[in-house]
């Protein structure tokens, strides 16, 4: 199943997520993450949302959304700038903190907190740019991680 | 002028020309109840046995007017048995507004007495919902209610209040309704209503190159008003026309081009239609799965042209070659500009021709079937009451053997299949159409659910014919395992049952007669049809348990061949 990128403008108050994520979960629509944060306009937010299915089931999405009253604008995006931070403790001992500061530095994710066995990391960027460092990471152990999920602006 | 909270709200009831609301009181609403006693010489207030009963009242009132329909609740439970009703007017495109009262605002979130997250709850049922914090969003919100509830696809809307917001004192100015709101997001409504010339374009060319025209009406061509083009279309496309079910009355059913229902238990010749047309032309429907059975073969040789007011109902269950996204007034008033006149001697075939269509059969126990009452029903209404059933056999039968003169004169749950919907719905419409004759279908199975609200009829005086066709089983599942469950009837027999429908009628005050016989048949339906004239009646109507609803698709299945005959083991 092919991956696509919404960006969806809806009202900022309070009771929107609900609306949107209960559209998604009882049409069976699958979800892969979900951003959603103030937009320029403080009474608009924007959902990045993205999801897994084929065409059909994206114009399902699209036109399903456009019914909720809270919802204003649906783009599926093509081309746009995506973004994804992730902050990561990992670390067994020592010796794997080199190795961590070594791996961090070739993708400039920066050290936030340092503890005696284990550093955690901040990184953002394109969500595989992500992934590869992640599956880089994995030898030495992730004990913790957070994910933002993608946000997405689209290209003028 | 400064009022508070709860006069705020019946004046924007009133503002909305909302003269009649359906509910039931309770804490919560105290205030908003006293302010209805206020208002008694301007609002009328009919309560009901239970919130279902209100919330179906204010859906049946709403389908056999037009009108936006008003339901009142308490809190909490009274909340919550709302639910249904909701449901069931969201998946009927029904505009309703459904005021609930919540605990005040301080005690929101604490697990208070009668509290419940009534807008949590009913987000999946409704258009839309609110919850006011702020006595100064009351009025505008309410109209709100309205605007969305009735515009573009129709559809229920809650508006949640606390108690302390009904109390709380505010200025409140008269607005008038037909003034638009000022706010953004109507723009995304009235996009609605313009149509693209594109896809009228491309829709006109397959009218234009089709030799067999089939056009398939639902429920949405009520919605809008749009019958009249719908009759012109399928006189210019020298079409036949099927309704579906919410569509019933869309069409006149007299009219020589009618070919019945379409799809479970749609006629034979309906299905003869779809698999030999070459266009399908669907109007304000969204085709529903009790409808197209298997999609893969829906109208296998037919190109498909969807028509309706949500562009989400597109290539949602079929695909369609066009589509075409609007008001279906307006779509098919713009269609008609761009077609001429067609003569398709496949029509005239395929409306000549006998498909064999199954009659019903009584026993000799049971001489009578819901076909000869039904038939003889429109026979003495000359076909123009308002028929509201409840949901199983006794809907199908009222569908197919009533024959619907006018718009808005089936009242019937069925996208939900809301047993227990009609008896309620039946109050609404008579309600909102005093000088209609409104009769509710019902079967002894759904009557059971909701008999309550016979307690309404009478206390209101609101003049009624309860049908029950009693076979003493839940017929339409005892059918279905009839055929596919080796006839194992569980839990659907209901000999243990005992009810004198008579006595129960005479017991809230309702005369009741019995129709065993094919002599009575005549002389009970005028009687209550008389009677009907100032008081609500009951006719039970005796009938063997076997008589299934013809023809048949089981589901899922190609809408191809129906099954016309189904073989019953006779005891003794």
């Amino acid at each position: 199943m092919q991956e696509y990128v919404l960006s969806v403008k809806v009202a900022n108050h309070n009771g929107v997520l609900p609306r949107v994520g209960g559209l998604f979960s009882r049409r069976c629509f699958n979800i892969k993450s979900l951003n959603a944060a103030e937009t320029e306009e403080p009474n608009i937010s924007r959902l990045t949302i993205v999801v897994a299915g084929d065409l059909k089931i994206l114009e399902q999405i699209k036109n399903q959304l456009m019914k909720l009253y809270d919802v204003y604008e649906v783009k599926i995006l093509t081309d746009a700038v995506t973004r994804e931070h992730i902050l990561i403790r990992a670390g067994r001992n020592s010796e794997d903190r080199h190795k961590i500061i070594e791996i961090a530095n070739l993708y400039r994710a920066k050290p936030v907190d340092v503890a005696e066995n284990s550093i955690m990391l901040e990184l953002t960027g394109e969500p595989q740019k992500i992934d590869a460092f992640l599956s880089l990471m994995k030898p030495f152990g992730i004990i913790k991680m957070v994910r933002s999920g993608i946000t997405a602006l689209e290209r003028d | 002028m400064l009022l508070t909270g709860s006069d705020i709200i019946i004046e924007c009831l009133l503002e909305q020309g909302a003269d009649t609301v359906f509910g039931y009181p309770g804490g919560a609403v105290l205030n908003i109840y006293d302010s209805l006693y206020k208002y008694s010489d301007k609002i009328r207030h009919i309560i009901t046995s239970h919130e279902q009963g209100a919330c179906h009242a204010a859906d049946g009132f709403a389908r056999a007017t037009g009108k936006t329909g008003v339901v009142i609740a308490t809190s909490g439970p009274g909340a919550t048995n709302l639910t249904t009703g909701l449901a069931t007017a969201y998946m009927d495109s029904v505009p309703l507004v459904a005021i609930t009262g919540n605990v005040s605002c301080n005690l929101l979130g604490l697990d208070s007495f009668q509290e419940v997250d009534i807008t949590g709850v009913t987000i999946p049922i409704t258009k839309h919902n609110f919850i006011i914090k702020h006595i100064d969003e009351l009025a505008d919100t309410i109209r709100l209610a309205f605007k969305i509830a009735g515009s573009g696809r129709k559809g229920p809307v809650l508006v949640d209040i606390p108690k302390d917001i009904t109390a709380a004192v505010c200025e409140y100015s008269h607005a008038d309704p037909s003034k638009p709101l000022i706010i953004p997001e109507m723009s995304k409504i009235k996009d609605i209503y313009n149509v693209n010339e594109d896809d009228l374009a491309r829709a006109a060319e397959l009218i234009e190159k089709c030799e067999k025209p089939y056009i398939y009406a639902g429920g949405g061509v009520i919605s809008s008003g749009a019958e009249e083009e719908l009759k012109k279309l399928a006189e210019v496309c020298d079409a036949p026309v099927s309704c579906s079910l919410m569509g019933q009355g869309a069409y006149d059913q007299t009219n020589r081009r009618y070919i019945g229902m379409l799809g479970m238990h749609g006629t034979v010749k309906a299905a003869a239609a779809l698999n030999e047309c070459d266009l399908f032309i669907g109007i304000g429907t969204r085709f529903s799965d009790r409808v197209i059975g298997d999609p893969a073969v829906f109208g296998r040789h037919a190109k498909i042209v969807h028509i309706d007011i949500d562009p989400a109902e597109f290539n949602k269950n079929v695909e369609a070659k066009v589509t075409v996204k609007g008001d279906v007034k307006a779509v098919l008033k713009k269609l008609l500009e761009r077609v001429s006149q067609k003569k398709n001697p496949w029509t005239d075939e395929l409306i000549g021709k006998d498909h064999g269509e199954p009659v019903q059969v009584g026993t000799d126990e049971f001489p009578v079937t819901p076909q000869a009452v039904i038939e003889k029903l429109d026979e003495l209404t000359n076909g123009s009451a308002v028929i509201a059933t409840e949901v199983g056999q006794n809907q199908m039968w009222a569908a197919q053997y009533y024959r619907f003169r006018n718009t808005r004169s089936f009242v019937s749950s069925g996208g939900l299949g809301t047993m227990g919907f009609g008896l309620g719905a039946a109050i609404g419409a008579k309600i909102g159409c005093p000088d209609k004759t409104v009769i509710n279908v019902a079967g002894d199975g759904s009557f059971a659910m909701n008999l309550n609200e016979l307690i309404t009829a009478y206390a209101h005086n609101i003049p009624i014919i309860e049908m029950v066709i009693n076979n003493k089983v839940l017929g339409m599942v005892r059918q279905w395992q009839r055929l596919f469950y080796n006839k194992h009837f569980s839990q659907t027999t209901l000999d243990n049952r005992h009810i004198d429908y008579v006595k129960l009628g005479e017991s809230f005050g309702i005369q009741t007669f019995v129709i065993a016989k094919n002599e009575d048949i005549e002389p009970v339906l005028k009687k209550a049809l008389e009677i009907s004239k100032t008081a609500p009646v009951m006719i039970e109507v005796r009938i063997d348990r076997d008589i299934n609803v013809l023809p048949m698709i089981p589901a899922g299945k190609p809408i191809v061949d129906p099954i016309t005959s189904i073989e019953i083991e006779r005891e003794g």
